[in-house]
């Protein structure tokens, strides 16, 4: 199937619309959105703390799939009301079918099933990780995406549960050059915020700590795995652990110091990997996604390293950095497009693969 | 309610390992004993390599996709000829939710491999396979441990086979 049959019934929309309602419930987020023609976000909600409260009056499950269950028809519903739309308007429901927890991925297809069901709508299963990709091309309406159309493009995902460099050649075609062999980037900087008492959520704790601090006062190291675009973190962390438990952590400067110390080596080791990507696979673009793409100091990295070989970088901004809906509408729009719309016995999985 | 060290009522095996590859070693020769249905215990700050030693585990049981650190996740399921199901209690505040994610339907058809299972002692199965990891010098200590019948056994055979009995 080549194009979307569009199913427009009332008269807010036109038929050009392609409105994809999206639903994100691959981990901690409860997320719906509303886009159009897989490029202009008309609504993007993330369930907030207020949401979650209004359902369970005040003891929230930390993480469950009954949490995505209490919550998911509210911010539908939510999505729906901020693009003005109803569901007899939407053409297409795109849902995450993994990579996650299947108990959760469960709540959101489920979901996506019934609505499709229950409007005659063609439904497809998104994989969590092309989401993140297509977050860079999507925007508001009448803002342009913060990627161009440059092919080879390479995405660097880094998140609490992610760490991947994806080449994309075309929307929808995809090779994974790279990946973690044991912790997440965003994991290393949640772990290593723990280890400095710097509190949750960690990433942002570990680079608010690091202003002021000396990024070279602890030498600790960049692991690199000679002959791959792989990564590894866990010996960055053991070696803070270390470094801690030899030392201990004194006063303000001190951890101001192993913080701006710890945040340069993820980021050092990041971006070392990125541009031995960047030279072997002439990318024309590099794209940033994941909750660590809000990182300031990977931001300049990449942006001068970018600057150093003529490539433009881009990323999305914050909301879209981290887990969303806005993102899966996006990637569902552009699947079905290339393959048509998913069976709707669609299973959900713990890990799916990048193909393409 | 089974607590990490009270409990132990088996023989315990204790070993240095001078690397990661070695503590993977140890997670291989437990691993290639396990059934569906074993639950293994992992305790250790961070850093200790409780991945590392799951990583062992995946290549004893014959499981073939790359085993990462399932912390942000909380499960990650692999699937082979004995499936291990890895799990992680770092960002869970109670055993109901760890439940609520699946870990008892695990227990049904995979191996159960859990990090930081001393953070949810009520979720733990009455019988266990206990791996204790801490710094050691430049190494590490792993301590192994067992409850039940058949993990005691296992262990016992680990700790004959490293003493040379």
């Amino acid at each position: 199937m080549d194009h979307i049959h569009l199913k427009v019934q009332t008269s807010v929309v036109t038929p050009s619309d392609n409105l994809t309602l999206g639903i994100e419930t691959s981990c901690d987020e409860t997320a719906a959105a509303v886009v159009r023609g897989g490029r202009e976000i008309l609504s993007n909600v993330v369930a907030t703390q207020d949401d979650l409260h209004a359902v369970f009056g005040g003891v929230v499950p930390e993480i469950a799939s009954r949490r995505h269950t209490e919550v998911v028809t509210m911010i539908v519903d939510k999505a729906l009301r901020e693009a003005q739309v109803a569901l007899a308007d939407i053409d297409l429901v795109a849902a995450t079918q993994g990579p996650g927890l299947v108990g959760s991925l469960l709540v959101g297809v489920s979901a996506a099933k019934g609505i499709a069901i229950s409007y005659g709508l063609p439904l497809v299963g998104v994989n969590h990780l092309e989401g993140h990709v297509m977050s860079n091309f999507v925007a508001p309406p009448g803002q342009p995406p913060p990627a161009q159309e440059l092919f080879p493009t390479l995405c660097l995902l880094a998140s609490g549960g992610h760490t991947s460099l994806i080449l994309m050649n075309w929307f929808g075609h995809y090779k994974l050059l790279g990946e973690t062999r044991d912790d997440a980037a965003g994991e290393a900087l949640d772990k290593a915020a723990r280890l400095l008492d710097l509190g949750y959520p960690g990433g942002p704790a570990i680079e608010q700590a690091a202003a002021g601090g000396d990024p070279q006062a602890i030498p600790l190291p960049r692991p690199r795995i000679e002959g791959s675009l792989d990564f590894s973190f866990s010996g960055l962390k053991t070696a803070l652990a270390r470094h801690v438990d030899e030392h201990g952590v004194s006063g303000t400067g001190n951890v101001a110091d192993l913080a701006a110390s710890f945040q340069e080596a993820v980021v050092d080791t990041l971006t070392r990997n990125v541009a031995a990507a960047v030279q072997q696979h002439r990318v024309k673009q590099v794209i940033m996604a994941g909750g660590v793409a809000a990182n300031q100091a990977l931001r300049r990295s990449l942006t001068a390293l970018g600057r150093s070989r003529g490539t433009p970088v881009a990323y999305p901004p914050l909301e879209l950095c981290t887990d969303n809906a806005a993102m899966v509408a996006a990637a569902g729009y552009f699947t079905v497009q290339r393959e048509g719309p998913s069976d709707l016995a669609m299973d959900v999985f713990s890990s799916l693969p990048l193909t393409h | 309610m089974p607590m990490p060290d009270a409990t132990v009522t088996s023989d315990r095996l204790v070993v240095h390992t001078a690397a990661p590859a070695e503590t993977q070693a140890w997670g291989a020769r437990l691993g290639a004993r396990l059934r569906v249905g074993d639950f293994v215990a992992l305790c250790g700050p961070l850093g200790a390599g409780k991945t590392c030693f799951v990583q062992g585990l995946g290549q004893g049981l014959g499981v073939e996709s790359p085993i990462t650190s399932p912390t942000f996740i909380i499960i990650r399921q692999h699937p082979g000829p004995v499936p291990l199901c890895h799990a992680d209690a770092y960002r869970i505040a109670s055993g109901e939710e760890l439940e609520d994610a699946g870990l008892t339907e695990c227990l049904r058809d995979s191996v159960v491999a859990l990090e930081w299972a001393d953070q949810v002692p009520a979720s733990w199965p009455q019988d266990f396979y206990l791996i204790q990891i801490a710094f050691d010098n430049d190494g590490r200590r792993l301590e192994l441990s067992a409850r039940g019948e058949y993990p005691t056994q296992v262990v016992s055979e680990l700790a004959d086979a490293y003493s040379g009995n």
